[in-house]
């Protein structure tokens, strides 16, 4: 390369340089990130950050995954998108059923039947008639009725890379049977359907059912066939009764008021038998072709396009059957304009587009320029985005209330709690010195202070487990649990420390010295804390303890070491949280109850905590309906362990979401998880607000272009001499 | 030259074989299966029974190294050894922990990789060479000096620092470029400026040090000199002799790291959100998903011994004085 | 108060690694080719300049290193005094007030408020939002618009004192070097500070020191009253994190080396000096390890660390003993994935120095392998170690924060730069940005790196005669 070829060279670039700067300067969204065609149409941006790993609905059982297939399968109920507290009402049944009740010998027994007698309680279901299932390769059918991808070959399998690469689609009609054929296959082990366990106990026949399967595919393993199918249609559950072509029965074993909200789950949406036929193809899978990845529903929604490593989109479903927007609502919803869209066909999308985004910091900023319709708030951002009043309420800062964006509150049906491992010999167990410790560690763990350091606010200080909007949770000065809060006049306030240190020394640990061995008190944290966050968090745990004079030594792990050590109940004192399944105050109760110990039983039951009146009275509690009654009972149940404080308390996070002036029908529904198919768009204000928000600013590149030069010229100068003085 | 190419090819062999056997026993013995799979269940609700099926599904209930109750030579393919380490040979990757096929992923993600390293690979080149001629050009003079105090100074902040405060300068404050993201075909430019000016810049430090060193060196040679006394103008004899001859470490250098481009950059893909091979390790990593880091090591090692075979051949192309042997 | 030492495993390691320079630097100055470069690097003006500030960062990370237990105060007046659990190091105790006062949570450099609003309590029991006062930065100011003049005047004396203490260093100085040189004080002190007539640049050294010195001072008179650096997300002095990282930086970028060293060494002498399939063994060795990517390599490492220290957690008394296992972890998998770079080097010089005259003599007088080697290659190949420990140094200590982001470097509870621009990844999303984490992890790692850069290359160029006589 000589010298003329190389200031060509340059020239070329700066060129370049230019025609780039200059096509860009035509249009100002410079920094968008979705195709220009996509501008003004109907779409809703959001974002996940976790690869979906189940897509199918008998495995899936996380809320990332249920972003998306919740959209796509409908179960038979949903919860109401507006009313509170939350209601079931039908979604692909016509009603929500009644149960029937019947005693040993099959005799009927009356609706307000003791939970002791009754041995069977049935549902019948009827469902709606005329839902079609989303245009699926699997339904296609030829002229004669046969199935077009039934019977793929080798060839056509190679050749394959995504669902699209079958052109052809059909559908059929929902059928009662593909509800059964859902449920038999949240029976068949194979699948490993996280509620297998609990269903078996409560659905008649499942566990055999299971049983009969797993010997079958042994079977079949055995004589060497390599195909992995077994059509379940042949197979019964002695519980699940089909009635006719839209309607059927299940029998439960005793009374079980819950199980209506499982049936709200995408567990229980049908599934046509032909999609596994179909994926069930040899060769499918291995090109990521299965049920697991392309779901087939009868949902609003069906995936457009999906690649976990970049983005999913969901179009709307062509043959939804049709529901409309809600037409009433809890009061002050109509003034808020939620109801604006009342009758109106839902989805009131074309389209859904979620990115992957890993990282918070790029998913706020964008969310900031618009190029997200709505927003978690990141506990770091939350200083810019809201500020509290002076009477302690929530707002937005000016500068978000300038862009129009919208905020939005409700206390999550989840917990964080510190627990106590119950069978550890210092913190744990009856002994009143024990009980005495965990009780000056509540009081002294400041979750207040933690809630407005790491949450930013954004949570509510636990009076025990239950929180506030479920059954059973009671709030003000009723709810206050005596044993770490005090009342200071009206306000509710944690005890003082010295109070603590009290407890502490009554306990036999005066300043952290433990006077039997006259060594100081060292307790072990394990946590699976690692984040950007996680130092912070450590350390302000540390903080607590030793504001006691306690060491707290902390015991990082993964997150395998420290659900290992849980059930070895090797753990001292862990953080943990649980999200409910459903709003009941029976499974938040259950994490205590102690045939539930996560050490001897393996279940939820982490502190291992085990009383037997609390034991008691969560069996009577536990298939009750919501009554005084049970009211009282729950409130024995509180007041036991808050004395025993087998936890410290912790906190009910809050969610709290942004959204933007565009983006319509937001309310936080904690339950439904179908939402997607309510909210409304304006793209117009969208594009115009985006080219306000964005403008490029291109003067510093300008900038460093003339610095450039600039320092080029003592070189070309040197440059000039040199030559000379060579010349010469 | 073929014989050679073959013999190499058998040489690398080995060590595959080395680097198999040693990810193995991290991998297994180090991580039992029912870790991965209480991992990949989930957190609620997890029985021993779903462990088990988890396990089956996958190929990790069979013993480590020898199945006593298999019959005839099974008893030495099925375990997870043959199972999951001699069959990567095939570049067979089988699906990972979390159910996606692993060969599939890795020929999707690749390109993504290999669009931000080019860019880099060959601007970087480009500036860094021109600079160190530059610099070589001036040498000893202030000039150089400062030059090569700047290059110091840009090798001594961390890589991260160009990266949070390039992508918040750029993107955030100036709008210019999407602050994450990726699409495909030409839509993915925008996407892939800012990652790639800052792999650049990020790269000049070092590289034009190196340069400038391998420039001096030649300059300082005989030829050179006898060059220079002929008359030749110096921008002559810089590009004639000097960049000409160093040209063959230059490049050697340089096929050395080409087939480990495919293997991305882990840090600038997770930050800008660019679904390439990197960030697809780091993924992995964090979401503990051995099979995937499994494939990754393996496959970076066949890219590097690769890398190792390519420079020899290209040694004995650029320069025929070098002989195989 | 120091009453029960505690020695980590770092620590003596550290110290272990003092020791072997020591005795390295007396075996130097005995032999002429080792003393030589060293000649050449003292006599460069980079040279001597990174040196003192490397001094500075080594005098801090010495300290740091010694640990013991503190005196816990008596519990209630006639109780014996206690041994605290806690472990701190000396340079804790000696910066005790950066450690002890913690705000609740951010503030900015030498603010007097914190960051973020609150809701605060009047005396009338109205509560009002607005930014609280820092519980221990200026609250000697009755009033904190006094803040600017405070801070002038703190600065002042800081920068006062500095240069007195510097005044005095420099005389002590000269004094030395005019005794050294048998000349009187007015003499010697000409010399150096017009840099006539002495081969080793004192003036630089002076200037260097004396600017550090001023800068500590100035520092310390402000830390003592402010947040310097501001605060943390917990309220932690982000100006002491960054003195503590210190440490860490060093641990890395040292004994990753050390405990490399005697493998690739013994392995690659072994490999040039015996060739045949002791060669091909070791060849085979380092290639397959080279040719794992490290960062998987050192991922896969650490996980199954983790996995150790969680069955065996009793064998940890404290956090601080977790962390630092988990730190010389670190530098030996470290160490395993670098130390083949050495290894083919240290290789290719022996293969050479096998075929020299005076070594074939010896094989001929049948004098034994481990003699020759011991004698003659050895001490040639020294020079080659040197270079590559200063070299590896700057590129270990940045190692080490790419690793603390993908959370597979340090442990999360200790301090390290890595660990500082990782938290810092949140803060930059903040508004109003939080920027003073990133940026003083930055500063602190970039002075370091630049001068342990800057000192390589002096090294490098004094110790490889190629290089050298290029020039």
């Amino acid at each position: 390369m000589n010298q003329a070829q190389l200031t060509k060279t340059m020239w070329w670039l700066t060129l370049l340089l230019f025609v780039w700067l200059i096509g860009g300067c035509s249009d100002s969204g410079w920094n968008n990130p979705y195709p220009r065609s996509d501008l003004a149409r109907n779409i809703l941006y959001s974002s996940f950050s976790e690869r979906p790993k189940h897509l199918d609905p008998v495995r899936s059982y996380s809320a990332n995954e249920y972003e998306f297939i919740a959209q796509i399968y409908e179960p038979l109920f949903q919860y109401h998108f507006l009313k509170r507290p939350y209601e079931l009402v039908p979604l692909s049944a016509e009603r929500v059923p009644v149960a029937r009740f019947y005693d040993t010998k099959g005799n009927p027994l009356p609706e307000q039947a003791d939970s002791g007698e009754i041995a069977i309680s049935e549902y019948e279901i009827s469902i709606k008639q005329g839902m079609l299932y989303q245009p699926h390769p699997a339904l296609a059918r030829d002229n004669s009725g046969n199935y077009r991808y039934h019977q793929l070959g080798q060839q056509q399998i190679d050749s394959s890379n995504t669902l699209a690469d079958f052109p052809l689609t059909g559908t059929r009609e929902v059928t009662a049977e593909d509800f059964i054929y859902q449920i038999k296959r949240l029976a068949f082990p194979k699948l490993s359907s996280p509620i297998a366990g609990i269903m078996a106990d409560y659905i008649i026949g499942f566990k055999q059912f299971g049983e009969q399967l797993d010997a079958l595919y042994e079977r079949m393993q055995q004589q060497g066939t390599n195909n992995k199918y077994i059509d379940l249609r042949p197979y019964a559950i002695e519980g699940v009764q089909l009635l006719d072509r839209y309607r059927f029965r299940i029998r439960l074993k005793g009374k079980y008021p819950q199980f209506v909200y499982w049936l709200a789950m995408p567990f229980f949406a049908p599934m046509p038998w032909e999609a596994e036929a179909f994926y069930a193809q040899p060769g499918l899978e291995k090109r990521n072709i299965s049920l697991n990845w392309y779901p087939l529903g009868s949902g609003p929604f069906m995936l457009e396009e999906n690649n976990p490593n970049l983005r999913m989109v969901l179009s709307a479903n062509p043959n939804f059957h049709g529901e409309t927007y809600p037409a009433e609502g809890e009061p002050g919803d109509r003034e808020q304009g939620l109801l604006e869209d009342a009758g109106k066909r839902l989805p009131l999308i074309e389209r859904a587009f979620f990115s992957l985004e890993t990282e918070s910091i790029p998913y706020w900023s964008k969310f900031l320029q618009g190029y997200y319709d709505t927003s978690g708030i990141a506990s770091d951002s939350f200083d810019q985005a809201v500020q509290f009043s002076a009477q302690g309420e929530l707002s937005l800062t000016d500068s978000m209330v300038e862009k129009g964006i919208r905020l939005n509150t409700a206390v999550t049906s989840s917990v964080f709690y510190l627990g106590f491992n119950m069978l550890d010999p210092v913190v744990g167990g009856a002994a009143e010195s024990a009980r005495l410790l965990r009780l000056a560690i509540s009081i002294a763990m400041d979750y207040e202070e933690y809630i407005s350091i790491f949450n930013n606010g954004r949570g509510v200080a636990a009076q025990g487990p239950i929180p506030p909007g479920i059954f059973g949770s009671r709030s003000g000065v009723e709810g206050v649990n005596r044993y770490v809060y005090e009342l200071q006049g009206e306000k509710i306030q944690r005890k003082g420390i010295e109070q603590a240190r009290e407890l502490l020394k009554q306990a036999g640990y005066p300043e952290g010295r433990d006077l039997k061995t006259g060594k100081a008190l060292i307790l072990y944290y394990d946590t699976t804390s690692s984040g950007p966050d996680g130092k912070a968090r450590l350390n302000w745990m540390r903080k607590q303890f030793a504001k006691l004079g306690i060491q707290l030594v902390i015991r990082a792990s993964d997150y395998n070491r420290f659900q290992e050590k849980m059930r070895d109940g090797t753990g001292q004192i862990f953080m943990w949280g649980w999200n409910a399944d459903y709003p009941d105050p029976e499974n938040f109760l259950f994490l205590l109850y102690g045939p539930n110990g996560k050490v001897e039983h393996g279940g939820e039951n982490a502190a291992n905590y085990s009383n037997a009146e609390f034991d008691k009275l969560f069996v009577q509690m536990k298939n009750m309906d919501n009554s005084a009654q049970r009211q009282l009972i729950i409130d024995r149940m509180v007041e036991i362990v808050r004395r025993e404080a087998p936890w410290a308390w912790g906190f009910f996070p809050q969610a709290f979401s942004l959204s933007h002036a565009w983006y319509g029908n937001v309310k936080p529904n904690l339950m439904a998880n179908n939402t997607l198919k309510y909210k409304s768009l304006d793209a117009g204000l969208r594009e115009q607000k985006r080219a306000q928000w964005n403008p490029p600013v291109v003067w510093p590149l300008l900038l460093l272009v003339a610095v450039l030069i600039v320092s080029a010229v003592p070189a070309v100068r040197l440059y000039r001499r040199r030559e000379r003085s060579a010349a010469r | 030259m073929m014989a050679y190419i073959i013999r190499r090819v058998f040489y690398a062999i080995p060590i595959l074989i080395g680097v198999n056997i040693l990810t193995f026993l991290l991998f297994f013995v180090v991580n039992s299966p029912d870790d991965m799979a209480r991992m990949n269940l989930g957190m609620k609700r997890v029985t021993p029974e779903a462990i088990e099926h988890w396990k089956q599904e996958r190929g990790y209930h069979l013993p480590l190294l020898y199945n006593a109750s298999a019959p005839g030579a099974d008893k030495l393919t099925e375990t997870i050894f043959f199972q999951k380490s001699v069959k990567l040979f095939r570049f067979d990757f089988g699906s990972s922990d979390s159910g996606r096929d692993i060969g599939y992923d890795i020929s999707q993600r690749m390109w993504p990789s290999l669009a931000i390293a080019i860019p880099v690979l060959l601007v970087g080149l480009l500036v860094n060479i021109s600079y160190a001629l530059l610099i070589a050009f001036f040498r000893a003079t202030y000039i150089d000096f400062w030059s090569v105090v700047l290059c110091v100074v840009m090798m001594s902040i961390s890589g991260l620092f160009y990266i949070i405060g390039g992508q918040y300068l750029v993107s955030k404050l100036l709008h210019l470029v999407p602050i994450s993201g990726y699409d495909t075909g030409f839509n993915s430019i925008k996407f892939l400026i800012l990652p790639a000016i800052i792999g650049v810049i990020g790269g000049i430090g070092s590289g034009t040090r190196w340069y400038r060193t391998l420039f001096l060196e030649e300059i300082n040679k005989d030829y050179v000199r006898t060059a220079r006394a002929k008359g030749l103008s110096e921008t002559r004899v810089l590009f004639r002799h000097v960049l000409k001859n160093a040209l063959i470490p230059i490049l050697t250098g340089v096929v050395v790291v080409l087939p480990l481009l495919f293997m991305g950059s882990l840090i600038t893909e997770s930050f800008f959100g660019i679904p390439g091979l990197g960030s697809y390790t780091i993924d992995a990593i964090n979401s503990q998903d051995f099979a995937i880091v499994r494939s990754m090591v393996f496959l970076g090692s066949v890219l590097y011994i690769l890398g190792l075979l390519l420079t020899d051949i290209s040694y004995t192309l650029v320069d025929p004085r070098v002989r195989l042997s | 108060m120091i009453s029960h030492l505690v020695i980590l495993l770092t620590d003596a390691l550290i110290f272990l690694l003092l020791l072997l320079s020591i005795v390295f630097g007396i075996y130097a100055s005995r032999r002429a080719h080792l003393r030589r470069p060293w000649g050449l690097v003292v006599r460069s003006r980079v040279g001597v300049g990174s040196m003192v500030v490397l001094a500075f960062y080594l005098v801090v990370g010495l300290l740091d290193s010694i640990h013991f237990h503190p005196l816990s105060q008596p519990a209630d007046g006639a109780a014996e005094q206690t041994r605290s659990t806690e472990v701190i190091s000396l340079f804790d105790s000696m910066v005790s007030g950066l450690r002890t006062r913690q705000e609740k949570t951010y503030s900015a450099p030498l603010a007097t408020h914190l960051y973020a609003k609150e809701s605060i309590e009047l005396a009338d029991g109205s509560t009002i939002r607005d930014f609280p006062r820092l519980q221990h930065a200026g609250v000697h100011l009755p009033d904190p618009a006094q803040k600017t003049a405070d801070i002038l005047k703190l600065s002042a004396i800081g920068i006062l004192k500095g240069i007195a203490v510097s005044v005095v260093a420099v005389n002590t100085l000269i004094m030395l070097l005019a005794v050294k040189a048998r000349s009187n004080f007015g003499e010697q002190a000409r010399r150096v500070l017009l840099a006539t007539g002495s081969e080793i640049p004192w003036r630089v050294v002076l200037v260097v020191l004396s600017s550090m010195l001023v800068l500590i001072f100035w520092s310390a008179e402000l830390a003592a009253n402010y947040h310097l650096l501001g605060t943390d997300k917990v309220g932690e002095d982000v100006f002491y994190q960054a003195l503590k990282s210190i440490r860490t930086g060093l641990v890395i970028g040292t004994l990753t080396t050390l405990v490399m060293l005697p493998a690739a060494v013994m392995l690659g002498i072994m490999a040039g000096y015996f060739r045949g399939w002791v060669d091909d063994l070791i060849q085979y060795i380092y290639t397959t390890l080279n040719s794992i990517p490290g960062v998987l390599l050192i991922a896969a490492a650490i996980l199954m660390l983790q996995i150790y220290m969680s069955n065996h957690a009793e064998e940890f008394n404290s956090l601080v003993e977790r962390a630092d296992l988990r730190l010389l972890f670190l530098c030996i998998i470290l160490g395993v994935t670098s130390w083949t770079g050495l290894c083919r080097l240290l290789r290719g010089e022996s293969m050479k120095l096998r075929e020299v005259d005076y070594v074939q003599a010896a094989t001929a007088f049948g004098v034994s392998h481990l003699q020759i080697i011991g004698r003659h290659i050895l001490p040639n190949v020294l020079h080659i170690v040197l270079i590559a420990v200063v070299l590896d140094f700057s590129g270990l200590v940045l190692a080490e924060a790419v690793l603390s982001y993908v959370n597979i470097g340090v442990d999360p509870t200790m301090n390290s730069w890595g660990n500082m621009i990782n938290s810092a990844r949140l803060e930059m999303a903040r508004e109003p940005i939080v920027w003073w984490s990133l940026a003083a992890a930055m500063i602190f790692m970039f002075t370091l790196v630049l001068s342990a850069n800057l000192f390589s290359d002096v090294v490098r160029d004094a110790f490889d005669p190629r290089l050298r006589s290029s020039r």
